[in-house]
């Protein structure tokens, strides 16, 4: 698959440091090649340092960090990476942004915006034509609509897809993509990622693409370089990383991306990324790493080549056990399923009022939670299932059709639900920076529904906080913290803590693992899961990740447009889906079982 | 309710006129002739048919006076007239300077330029009009003898005519608006300066001027607008301590006047001319807001 498009090296970056403006590391030696005509994935999890990485590579630091070290040559050309690389942004090496909604000038229409760009330095400020043409060039049908329309009148992946217009305008050499697709759905993600294999192909753009989802680099890129604590520990072409990773920190994120083509039991990694400043003087992966020996720990490992084409910075990469393909379809699976559903929605309807509109958000919703049983709504967004997932808590009033717990109805609102009804239904939302009341530390913040919910004593309200704590994997030391001095994955993981504190018969879970980095997913995944075998719990699971659904769930439903268009065991609705809508759906979700060279473009590129 | 507070001020307008010669039947005579002995209320609903049809009454004192000009609207149009020459020469002057140095201080964020701009600005600020403005004259007249401390323009003749009169007035005026201004415009501008599409236009290799222009000064303007509405408003209802330092005929010397003497139509009709001018400021800045954000102006999608 590589033979074809590598060519000579377009990007050479050696002993790249960036620092704080405090001294401390946040990248350190970190040497990147780029040939022309190659996309190089950059694979790192939050506090990695790829995007740090990917800016200096545009002479560009954030501020508060400096570029301390480094040499770079863009097209055999030694550039210095400060502000003096301006003229070569946008003409020689441009970069797309991780949120485009944000990352576009809302005062400023899309063709503005294009002829900015295409004018800057000096170049004759030029017309429509051109800014057109650019949108032609990324895909864009009709270009002269969308040219004439501002930011905020496009969609997301309209608005991503001008960026990449923006990026390639100039016709660089290079083009930096962060984390481009982070954000989308799976339907426009894998259009963008089709899009960016047509540019590539048809005009010999080399690009670096930047991101911490394995499974949509997988699908683009040639090599792979994986970042851990501001160091590349692995590189190498991506296949052969993918198949047989050597550094056990890539197998670990590995093992812990949820994969709908082969559904398999996820392997957690232990412990979370050591932040910038407490990096440790031996390998910084040595606390986590299940092969560590006291040589680790002694001191930094070098980057070692292995073979003509890969790189790995460990001692023991000869030791790492492969990724094990244990598959969640053979697992032993309690059999409560099947009695009297817990929870039985029948023909709900719910829908959107403002002024004098009324939009059907979702209707004739029928399904069942059993005890034990973890059931997967799956859509994208605007597809209604927030909603019902809401009107089922009660936060949102029901318009027709009814909820029964237990066989009893539930009443529409909450606050007409006795306080039994509910603690047995717990709610843990999407976001946990704002779902957490950021005066609250988190002991008080998992202490409230027991005490209101469970009438627990005050006395006996430490004791069970510190065994919730335990439940979710949480240290004791954290009870007293504030939310904001927790992690992104820690605070979800004290709203699951809080959900259970009330010990709900059922669990109602909003995309709670999409904002989290997959190793801490994988880890909040597991624990679910334990809870739904050990406890009896009922999971009524949000998720667009197929391959989330694929490791978690006994049932899916999949919802498009406000109704359910196909359902069925999870097996079987991955395996034979009935409705054109999951198959699109399936063909789009990206997956590290399928390489670059058999990915084919489902998706022809229209708008 | 403006209309409430003047009546409920004690004293009226026959006694103030009439002063020591008053007798309690040449003023029972006098409030006769304004109408004054008639209930509040009826006034009140006779004031406001009036105004409607563009007619804000006559001034007591000017009837009392047996002056010819006695309806109100001539007795305010020209201190009216020149109180706007006032505030649209500061606010022309505001505009610009304010951003000017609002966005040099956010560029220069935490370093000496800014530091320059805030402190100074902050220390301008705090001062009250009257000694900021005394401390002019005590430069530009005392010291320098440049510009005149008093801005009499004679009936009849434009404030215009003379403008080495009116430096101290609006350079009064200006320092004060212009410290308040400057530092609204500089956190505007920090807050765009922090947006991720300014680090695009950055990192898309557009020049900084432009960047700042286009990116940064364009997004903070709206913000900006309900500033400058404020310190309009200001620069027309709150400069009657400046009008009265540089004994400058304006529409705050009248009011003064009027509340002295108990001139209740010429109170009302000054008062309510400021507040029609205020809603008319708000009401335009919102106009521009809106035509400034193109998420407002083009609707959510």
């Amino acid at each position: 698959m590589n033979d074809h498009s590598i060519g000579s090296e377009v990007l050479v970056l050696r002993g790249l440091s960036v620092c704080l403006s405090t001294g401390d590391p946040v990248v350190e030696d970190v040497d990147l090649t780029l040939h022309a005509g190659e996309i190089l994935g950059v694979v790192g999890e939050s506090g990695s340092g790829k995007t740090t990485t990917a800016l200096s590579l545009l002479g560009y630091s954030t501020p508060g960090t400096f570029i301390a070290a480094g040499q770079l040559r863009i097209e055999g050309k030694a550039l210095h990476m400060d502000e003096s690389m301006r003229p070569m942004r946008g003409s020689i090496i441009s970069y797309v942004p991780q949120d485009p909604a944000q990352a576009l000038n809302p005062s400023l229409k899309v063709a503005a915006a294009l002829k900015d760009v295409l004018g800057a330095h000096g170049t004759p400020r030029p017309g429509n034509n051109a800014a057109e043409d650019a949108l032609r060039r990324v895909g864009f049908g009709q270009a002269k609509t969308v040219a004439s329309r501002f930011p905020h009148q496009i969609s997301g992946g309209q608005q991503q897809r001008v960026s990449i217009a923006l990026a390639l305008c100039r016709e660089p050499a290079v083009v930096i993509l962060d984390e481009p697709t982070t954000g989308l759905d799976v339907v426009t993600q894998a259009q963008i990622l089709a899009e960016l294999r047509r540019l590539r192909t048809e005009q010999g753009v080399a690009m670096v693409y930047v991101t911490h989802d394995l499974a949509a680099v997988s699908e683009v890129a040639d090599r792979i370089a994986v970042m851990y604590a501001g160091r590349v520990v692995e590189e190498g072409p991506a296949e052969q990383v993918l198949r047989n990773p050597r550094h056990p920190y890539t197998r670990g994120l590995l093992a812990s991306i949820p994969d709908h083509v082969r559904p398999r039991v996820l392997e957690p990694m232990p412990g979370i990324a050591v932040g910038v400043g407490e990096r440790p003087s031996g390998c910084p992966f040595a606390p986590r790493c299940p092969q560590r020996t006291d040589d680790c720990v002694a001191e930094m490992p070098t980057l070692e080549p292995i073979g003509d084409t890969r790189r790995v910075r460990c001692i023991h990469h000869r030791k790492t056990p492969p990724v094990r393909t244990f598959s969640v379809e053979t697992l032993p699976r309690p059999s409560e399923i099947g009695e009297q559903p817990l929870l039985m929605i029948g023909d709900l309807k719910a829908e959107h009022r403002s002024h004098r509109e009324v939009t059907v958000a979702a209707e004739q919703i029928s399904f069942d939670v059993n005890k034990g049983e973890c059931v997967a709504l799956v859509g994208e967004s605007g597809s209604g299932k927030t909603t019902i997932l809401r009107t089922i808590a009660g936060l949102h009033p029901i318009a027709g059709g009814r909820v029964l717990l237990d066989g009893h109805a539930l009443p529409s609102l909450v606050n007409h639900r006795s306080r039994e009804q509910r603690r047995r239904i717990q709610l843990i939302f999407q976001n946990p920076a704002a779902a957490l009341n950021p005066r609250q530390t988190v002991a008080e913040a998992i202490a409230r529904p027991a005490q209101v919910l469970r009438k627990l004593d005050r006395r006996s309200l430490p004791a069970e906080v510190a065994r919730l704590l335990e439940c979710v994997r949480l240290p004791v030391r954290l009870a007293n913290r504030y939310p904001h001095e927790l992690s992104g994955g820690e605070r979800q993981r004290v709203a699951v803590a809080r959900a259970l504190a009330a010990q709900p018969d059922i669990l109602l879970c909003d995309e709670i693992t999409s904002a989290l980095d997959v190793s801490v997913q994988a880890a909040v995944l597991q624990l679910l899961l334990d809870l739904r075998d050990d406890f009896g719990l009922g999971l009524l699971f949000i998720t667009h990740d197929l391959g989330v659904v694929a490791t978690i769930a006994d049932t899916v439903l999949v919802l498009d447009r406000g109704s359910i268009v196909d359902r069925g065991p999870t097996r079987d609705v991955l395996r034979a889906p009935t409705s054109d809508y999951t198959r699109r759906l399936l063909a789009a979700a990206p997956t590290v079982s399928r390489t670059p060279s058999s990915a084919n473009d489902p998706f022809p590129v229209s708008l | 309710m403006i209309f409430l507070a003047t009546n409920a001020l004690p004293g009226n307008v026959a006694e103030t006129v009439l002063g020591r010669n008053a007798t309690p039947e040449l003023v029972a005579k006098l409030n006769h002739q304004l109408h004054l002995d008639e209930p509040v209320l009826t006034r009140y609903g006779n004031w406001l048919i009036g105004t409607v049809r563009g007619d804000l009454g006559e001034s007591a004192v000017a009837v009392v006076q047996g002056n010819p000009e006695s309806s109100v609207t001539s007795l305010i149009g020209i201190p009216l007239r020149n109180s706007v020459v006032l505030a649209l020469i500061s606010i022309v002057c505001l505009i610009p300077i304010s951003l000017l140095l609002g966005t040099f201080a956010a560029v220069r964020a935490g370093r000496a330029g800014d530091y320059a701009v805030s402190y100074i600005s902050l220390v301008i600020g705090a001062l009250p009009e009257f000694v900021f403005g005394t401390l002019l004259i005590a430069i530009f007249f005392s010291g320098l003898g440049l510009f005149p401390p008093v801005s009499l323009i004679p009936p009849g003749t434009s404030p215009l005519a003379d403008v080495g009169e009116l430096v101290l007035p609006v350079l009064t005026l200006l320092g004060v608006s212009v410290a308040f201004c400057a530092r609204q415009v500089r956190a505007g501008v920090l807050d765009t300066l922090s947006e991720r599409y300014v680090t695009m236009a950055r990192l898309s290799g557009i020049s900084e001027v432009r960047v700042l222009w286009r990116y940064a000064l364009r997004n903070a303007l709206a913000p900006s607008v309900q500033t400058f509405a404020q310190a309009l408003q200001y620069l027309f209802g709150g400069i009657i301590v400046v009008e009265t330092l540089f004994a400058y005929p304006g529409i705050g010397q009248a009011l003064v006047q009027a509340v002295t003497l108990r001139d209740v139509s010429s109170v009302l009709a000054v008062t309510f001319v400021l507040a029609g001018v205020y809603i008319a400021i708000n009401v335009l800045a919102d106009v521009i807001v809106v035509l400034a954000v193109p998420k407002l102006r083009t609707g959510l999608r």
